[in-house]
Formats: C-alpha cells, structure tokens, sequence
C-alpha cells in the first residue's frame, strides 16, 4: 500500500483533483468573511473587563457632558448608546419610589411607573418624529431623550435634599424653581438635537411632544412628597 | 482493481488514480481502461459507497468534534470541505430565515402605513383647534372632516397629563395598578372605544362618516375637556364648572353633532347618532371632573381622623350633651361649624 502511494506521488499534482487525506484544506474561499473584522473582535474580546466597563463608562460620561452643555455636536447622535439613559431612568425611578400617603401600598408601582413612562414616553415621540418625516433613526432618538433626563433627575436629588431640610412654601418655591428650571433645560437640549433632523416649518409639531414629555416627569419629580 | 489502492479519491474520477497506478508510472492516460471506470457505472458508484463509508469511520474516530456533519460527509465525502460546507448551509439558513423576518416585519410593522396621517402643519393643526369649538352652520352639505391623526394623538396625551395631575391633587389612591396606567387607560380608551361605537353606529344607519374621520372628530373633541379640566383642577368652584361644561363641553359637543347631522339622512338615525356622541361625550367630562374632585371633598371632611366621626353623630343625637363634649373636644367644634 505504502508502495502504490508512493508510485502516485510523481502524479500528484496531475491526477488529484481531490483532496488528500493527510493534508486537510480549509479556508475561505467563497464566504465573504473580512478577516480584519475577525481580529478586532479578537482584541476586544482579549482585553480585561475593567477596560471594558471604563470605555464605555467614559462614552457615557463625555454624553453627559455634551448634555450640560447642548451644542449642536452629533457625538450623541453617532455613537448612540441606552446605558446612559438606563442610569439615569433608574436612578429616577429610584429616587422616586415611596412618594405617597400609604407608601405601603404604593411601593412598588412608583417604579415600574416612572420606567413605563420614561420609555413608552420616549419610543412615542420617536415615532411620532420619524412619522414626521424626521432624519434620526429609531435608537438614536431614544439616546437623546434618555440623555436629556439627566437635569431632571439631578433636580430630583436637590428636591430630595430640600424635603430634608427645610418645608413649607420656602422649600416648594425652591423645588418649583429647580424643577422649571431643568425641565426647561432638559427641553431645550432635547430639541437642539431632534429638531435640526427635521423639515425646518415642522419643528414646533415635534417640539410639544418632548415638551409634554418632560414636564410630565417635572410633575412627578414637583409632587412627590416622602 | 480497487481493493489494491487505498487512496481515498471517493469522486468520479478516481477511477483515474487507479488507472495510472496500474499503469505504474506511465504518464499516458488508457481511454479504454477510462471509459470502464468512468464512475458512472453501478459497480463503480457501489466501490464509491464503500470507500466513503470506510474514510467516514476513520475520520470520525479521529476528530470527535466534527461528528455533526457525518451526513455532510456522506453526501460529498470530502473531509476538508465537510466543515466548510457545513458553515456555509449555517450560513444559508440565517440569512434566509433574515430575509424572511425583515420581510415580514416590513410587512406588519411598517410605520410608512401611518405617514399620511401625520402631514399636517402646525397652523393646520392651530386652525383645527379652534375650529373645533365653532359649531357649522350648514348641515345640508356634507362637511369637511379633516383624516390626520396627530392633533387627535397629542391631545389624548395632553388629557393623560391633565388628569395626572387632578388625580395627584385630589390624592387618589389606586390599590391595583398605576396612577400612570389608569389615565392612559381611560383616556384611550375613551378616545379608541367611543370612536369605534359611533362608527359602528353610523354603519348601521349609513352615515357617512370613515374611521378615521371619527377618530379625529372625536379627537379634537377633547380640545374643549382639556381646557376645562385645566382650569377647573385647580379652581375648586362648582358653579364654575358646571359653567364650562355647557359652555365649553357644549360647544365642542354641538360641533361634532353637526358634522354627523351633516352627514346621515332620516329624523330616526340623525337622533341615535347625535344622541349617543352627545350623553357620551358630556358624561364624559363630568365623570373625570367628579371622580377626582369627590375624593378631595371626601378626604378634606374625613382629615380630622376616623377617630373623631363616631363622636360627630354622638354629637348630632344627644344635642344636651353637646356642651360638654365640645368642651374636651374643641376640634369637633370646629368641623361642627
């Protein structure tokens, strides 16, 4: 046997139009597989965790950022991502919970109230936007409205902080100050970014939306008593 | 002729191999030893078989990882493309079944469906509202209903916020289920159901109106709820209320009934028609003033403690004893006055 595989050898390359045995070929030849995209796959998938967490911790924190300060950048608009307005909606949420007269039967709802707003709020005026002929996508609407909650909950916090201290008419004009004050920012941020996607005689049809959206929200944050 | 070779050219043409190592070493290739061999014979397909069957129990011993696609290497019997054929059927079935969801949902969930609904201005929208509380003249000529739903949308959401915030200030309590829930709850479903009813009525009687007309009329129909639930919420006035659902609650009513009289023929129909959206539609608002505003009366009266109710009849019956109990309990005195 060994013999005759020897004999074949010299036509090896003239009569074997299949494969051998002892050398197996593999390879891409007909799927349309860029190899490069496999290595960087590759190297993020080689890096520890903790340089993952940070990277995107920092994505999160540089949209923060272009929130306090609305410019017209696109940085939230071309790397869209919902962990930002996970954090915020759930540190609302939480910051919300147990606000009634019988907090005891109330504790639950207040949470999965807040988040079914937040998030049935925003995915409704996304459509409501890209039903008007807007130019953002699905995602990257929902990214703007959840990163522009962030002064809303930040005024949650200081009204927390007031209920704490002082109360009476005193502490509800200040809650009443802080409140209007970052609802009004929140929406002033929100439709620099939604409202350049539009046709330029729309812009007040998708403004009220945003505007009804977050001063419900501001109502919330204004009524709620511990 | 193919027990002597033990190459493992499973194909057609290995009945070539065999030829040439018979002719050991002769580069020139027989036509007529060829033709026999040729692969397309029953004895040749049957050596094939049974080649494939004996490579097939080798490989399998020797890689246990691949034993999936045995059947892969049945059918074609190379072990290098084995794998690779199984990666490209993998291949083929996820984007086939793609094409299939984005097809479908290209189908179902396409908002392109909703788009002409949603082409109005914002002075056509400005120009509605108003138009809303102006009743027509003319009901002889059928009239003009404008098919867009995005006042009508935004209007049902301005509702939910309103009676949000009138059911926070009369402290409503709702054991089962959100605050949230239950105004989107009622407010669409006012909006969606009552819409469906007079349309399914005006079917009966051959009115001429579509579903989608109704969904706006009605729509912008709440115009006038919004604005009185607005002012009343926090204005507590009775008299002002019930001011502004005739006048107010009136006049967006009496619109829409004329666009329906303007639109259905018969003394019988026109009064089923109008009837219903009339008694719905005023109900309606006096149901969200009153079912808020009630508990507010009722929580103002009761707010002195459950305590002290028993002791406010004990008061009412024995009016003697009156002075003596005002005296230790000067806070029934006061809810007394």
């Amino acid at each position: 046997m060994a013999s005759a595989e020897e004999a074949s050898r010299p036509f090896a390359g003239f009569s074997d139009v299949s494969i051998p045995e002892d050398i197996p070929v593999e390879g891409d030849i007909s799927v349309p597989v860029t190899p490069s995209s496999r290595d960087d796959e590759l190297s993020t998938l080689d890096e520890p965790v903790k340089e993952t967490v940070l990277r995107d911790l920092r994505a999160v924190g540089k949209k923060f950022v272009h929130v306090l300060y609305p410019k017209r950048s696109s940085v939230l608009l071309r790397d869209w991502d919902l962990w930002g307005p996970l954090l915020l909606c759930v540190t609302l949420a939480l910051l919300l919970q147990g606000g009634a007269a019988d907090s005891n039967e109330q504790g639950g709802p207040q949470f999965a109230e807040v988040f079914v707003v937040v998030w049935f709020g925003s995915i409704v005026i996304t459509l409501n936007s890209k039903l008007l002929g807007g130019t953002l996508s699905f995602f990257q609407s929902l990214c703007v409205l959840g990163y522009c909650i962030m002064p809303l909950t930040v005024a949650m916090a200081v009204c927390r902080v007031v209920l704490f201290t002082t109360s009476g008419t005193v502490g509800f004009a200040v809650r009443l100050l802080v409140v209007t004050a970052s609802f009004g920012w929140s929406t002033f941020a929100s439709t620099a970014f939604l409202a350049d996607s539009q046709p330029a005689n729309r812009k007040a049809l998708v403004v009220y939306p945003v505007f009804l959206f977050y001063f419900v929200i501001g109502w919330m944050i204004l009524t709620f008593s511990p | 002729m193919s027990s002597g070779s033990r190459t493992t050219n499973t194909d057609a043409w290995g009945g070539f191999d065999d030829n040439l190592i018979q002719g050991s070493g002769s580069a020139v290739i027989d036509m007529e030893n060829m033709d026999d061999t040729s692969g397309s014979s029953f004895e040749d397909v049957g050596e094939m078989h049974q080649r494939m069957k004996e490579e097939e129990e080798v490989t399998a011993e020797a890689a246990a990882a691949e034993d999936e696609s045995t059947e892969d290497g049945e059918f074609l019997g190379m072990k290098g493309i084995k794998g690779q054929l199984g990666r490209q059927v993998a291949d083929e079935v996820w984007q086939a079944g793609k094409r299939q969801a984005s097809k479908a949902f290209n189908l179902y969930a396409n908002i392109d469906i909703l788009r002409p609904y949603f082409d109005v201005e914002p002075s056509q929208v400005r120009s509605r509202l108003i138009e809303s509380m102006i009743p027509v003249r003319m009901i002889t000529f059928p009239q003009k209903v404008a098919g867009e739903l995005y006042g009508p949308l935004m209007l049902v959401f301005t509702l939910v916020a309103i009676l949000l915030h009138g059911m926070k200030t009369s402290g409503t309590v709702i054991r089962e289920g959100t605050l949230m829930g239950t105004a989107i709850g009622t407010c669409f479903g006012y909006w969606l159901g009552v819409s469906s009813f007079i349309y399914f009525l005006a079917y009966l009687v051959n009115a001429q109106i579509t579903m989608l007309q109704m969904l706006s009329l009605l729509g912008y129909g709440l115009f006038g709820h919004c604005v009185v639930l607005m002012v009343t919420y926090n204005i507590h006035f009775h008299f002002l209320f019930y001011a502004m659902w005739l006048l107010i609650g009136g006049l967006s009513t009496l619109r829409m009934v004329a666009v329906l009289l303007s639109r259905t023929v018969g003394q019988t129909p026109r009064l089923l028609l109008c009837g219903t959206l009339v008694l719905l539609h005023m109900s309606f608002l006096l149901y969200l003033h009153f079912s808020y505003h009630q508990i507010l009366e009722g929580l103002l009266d009761s707010l002195e403690g459950p305590n002290l109710a028993p002791m406010q009849r004990v008061v009412r019956d024995v009016p003697g004893l009156t002075l003596n109990t005002t005296m230790r309990n000067p806070g029934v005195m006061q809810m007394t006055q």
